[in-house]
């Protein structure tokens, strides 16, 4: 069971494969990283595994894909052997994850505080009333103005910036100790998207939780997170403190960060990256470990 | 200005629903984009940018005001000649391109409608023209990259020789090394052709990058127009735009803290 000392979550030589007719297909290749109550952020391209990496944490990658990993626990308990029934309970209350579109992932015929309380009451024995105040209390730590208001409406009558904050609150009133959000903020307007950033870095160090932020904004994470891992067709190809990024000497994240066109100096024609086949298979060199 | 506004908008406002679910989206937008211009169109997802485009391209025909392009003032409905004037490349080039139609047909159709003449030859150019070669001629869609096919969504555009190009977030939906890529390629499309641009786009970056002059939109109101160069050094008056540009600098505590929300 859990272990307190352990770290928070520890993966080494993760890989996720798909059988296709072509042959199997390996969309995460050998990654390995070990996270304690920090901001990891996974940064890479549309491909690049990130998202197929935090989906294997919570065992969500869909059939037929194949996870294997030499380890894969969270506080030390084994999550690749752990049964469907020790998942469902870790999933939530362990390890929560924010998905990147709010329209798709609330219950569109149920009412948003409903959701948010059958997520606390799944995971505790509190009765109905007890939820409900314990729903209102969390809209409120998400900074939504009015709970009670909006306690009773439905997903499709919130905007797409109070939808993200339902669906963090949702995910955070089981308590977790770590959170998986994928791309949280990206379908977001930039100033939505700073205040839902701002509420989720309050909910980090107040309740000292862990985070594993995947995105593909350089910059976003850049300036968000602790530690950077950058990932290029499903391997690890740097790794770095986040405050480091712009130091960062592997050429496939110095051409990520030279091709992003930039406000302060004019440009002209910017650098376009060159793909090298050596990046496929050389190890996770360049970086050092945060 | 030397040289006459290639397009010139006066009051525009664009309306959507009935009676009470009446909403204005663009509320009396005025702005003028000269010849050979590259003029950007910024903001938050409802500032009515996108609408300013659609009604000037033709695509939503509900609107009051004055829209002239290259002179000429322009009705709900827009004759055959419009279109070779003036065409329009959209946002996610998943969507936009038929999944059964080969690269060929997309681009002929259109030179097929205004009945013009070498297809062929004009085929052949228009993909040489954005960098994919004749060996893209006969694929499907679904055989290409998201950036193959913002291209042939380019040279669905370019293939009629158009004067004007209006740009509807065209590389939103890319990654940073193809984005790169594409934006490239319509800085270099603009100084060879002499092509007048208005790109919408959220991210000002882009903008900065592609753009001499842009107008910043909130809520369906003109907010401001500024220059590149000013928008470099910071130097908007307004505090919406300013908001704006914090927002895009990163993640910041403070400023998210600061932020508000301007009617």
């Amino acid at each position: 069971m859990a272990d307190d000392n352990a770290p928070l979550l520890e993966v080494a030589n993760l890989r996720v494969s798909f059988p296709t007719r072509n042959g199997v297909t390996e969309a995460v290749r050998g990654v390995s990283f070990t996270l304690g109550r920090e901001k990891l952020g996974i940064v890479g391209e549309s491909g690049s595994g990130k998202s197929m990496t935090g989906r294997s944490i919570l065992r969500l990658v869909p059939p037929p894909g194949r996870v294997t990993a030499d380890r894969l626990a969270f506080r030390g308990e084994d999550l690749l052997t752990a049964s469907p029934r020790r998942m469902r309970a870790i999933r939530g209350s362990g390890i929560a994850m924010v998905m990147q579109d709010p329209k798709y992932s609330l219950n569109p015929v149920m009412t948003v505080g409903h959701q948010i309380a059958e997520a606390y009451r799944v995971h505790s024995r509190a009765g109905a009333a007890e939820a409900k105040r314990r729903a209102l209390e969390m809209l409120e730590a998400v900074r939504i103005r009015d709970p009670e208001r909006v306690y009773d409406r439905y997903p499709h009558e919130v905007s797409g910036g109070m939808g993200q904050r339902i669906m963090i609150a949702m995910m955070l009133i089981p308590d977790p100790a770590l959170l998986i959000a994928d791309e949280p903020t990206s379908a977001l307007d930039v100033t939505v998207q700073m205040q839902v950033l701002a509420i989720l870095d309050d909910l980090c160090s107040q309740r000292g939780m862990g985070m594993v932020f995947v995105s593909h904004d350089l910059n976003l994470v850049a300036s968000f997170c602790d530690r950077i891992l950058i990932m290029y067709a499903g391997r690890v190809v740097e790794s770095c403190r986040a405050s480091e990024l712009h130091a960062a000497r592997h050429p496939y994240t110095r051409g990520l960060l030279d091709s992003l066109p930039r406000l302060d100096v004019p440009q002209g024609d910017l650098p376009v990256l060159t793909r090298d086949p050596a990046w496929l298979t050389d190890g996770a060199g360049g970086g050092v470990e945060g | 200005m030397a040289n006459t506004a290639m397009i010139d908008i006066q009051d525009l406002r664009v309306a959507f629903g009935q009676g009470s679910d009446r909403v204005l989206a663009v509320d009396g937008v005025s702005l003028s984009v000269a010849e050979g211009e590259s003029f950007g169109l910024v903001g938050e997802s409802g500032s009515g940018k996108s609408t300013v485009l659609r009604a000037v391209s033709g695509l939503n025909d509900e609107w009051t005001g004055r829209i002239a392009v290259a002179g000429t003032d322009q009705t709900a409905r827009r004759p055959k000649g419009f279109f070779k004037l003036c065409q329009m490349v959209f946002q996610d080039p998943y969507g936009s391109l038929h999944p059964r139609h080969t690269v060929d047909r997309i681009l002929a159709e259109p030179i097929a409608i205004h009945g013009l003449r070498d297809a062929d030859t004009r085929i052949d150019r228009v993909l040489r023209d954005v960098g994919l070669g004749p060996s893209f001629r006969f694929r499907y869609p679904h055989q290409l990259s998201g950036g193959q096919r913002q291209r042939v969504a380019i040279a669905r555009a370019l293939v009629l020789e158009p004067r004007v190009l209006l740009l509807d977030e065209p590389t939103s939906a890319l990654d940073v090394s193809v984005q790169a890529e594409i934006l490239n390629l319509l800085r270099r499309l603009r100084a060879e052709h002499g092509l007048t641009m208005v790109l919408v786009t959220h991210n000002l970056a882009v903008v900065a990058n592609l753009c001499d002059r842009l107008a910043v939109m909130n809520r369906g109101r003109l907010v401001e127009e500024m220059t590149v160069d000013d928008l470099r050094h910071g130097a908007a008056r307004q505090p919406y735009t300013l908001q704006l540009l914090r927002a895009s600098q990163g993640y910041d505590r403070a400023a998210a803290e600061s932020f508000r929300d301007y009617a």
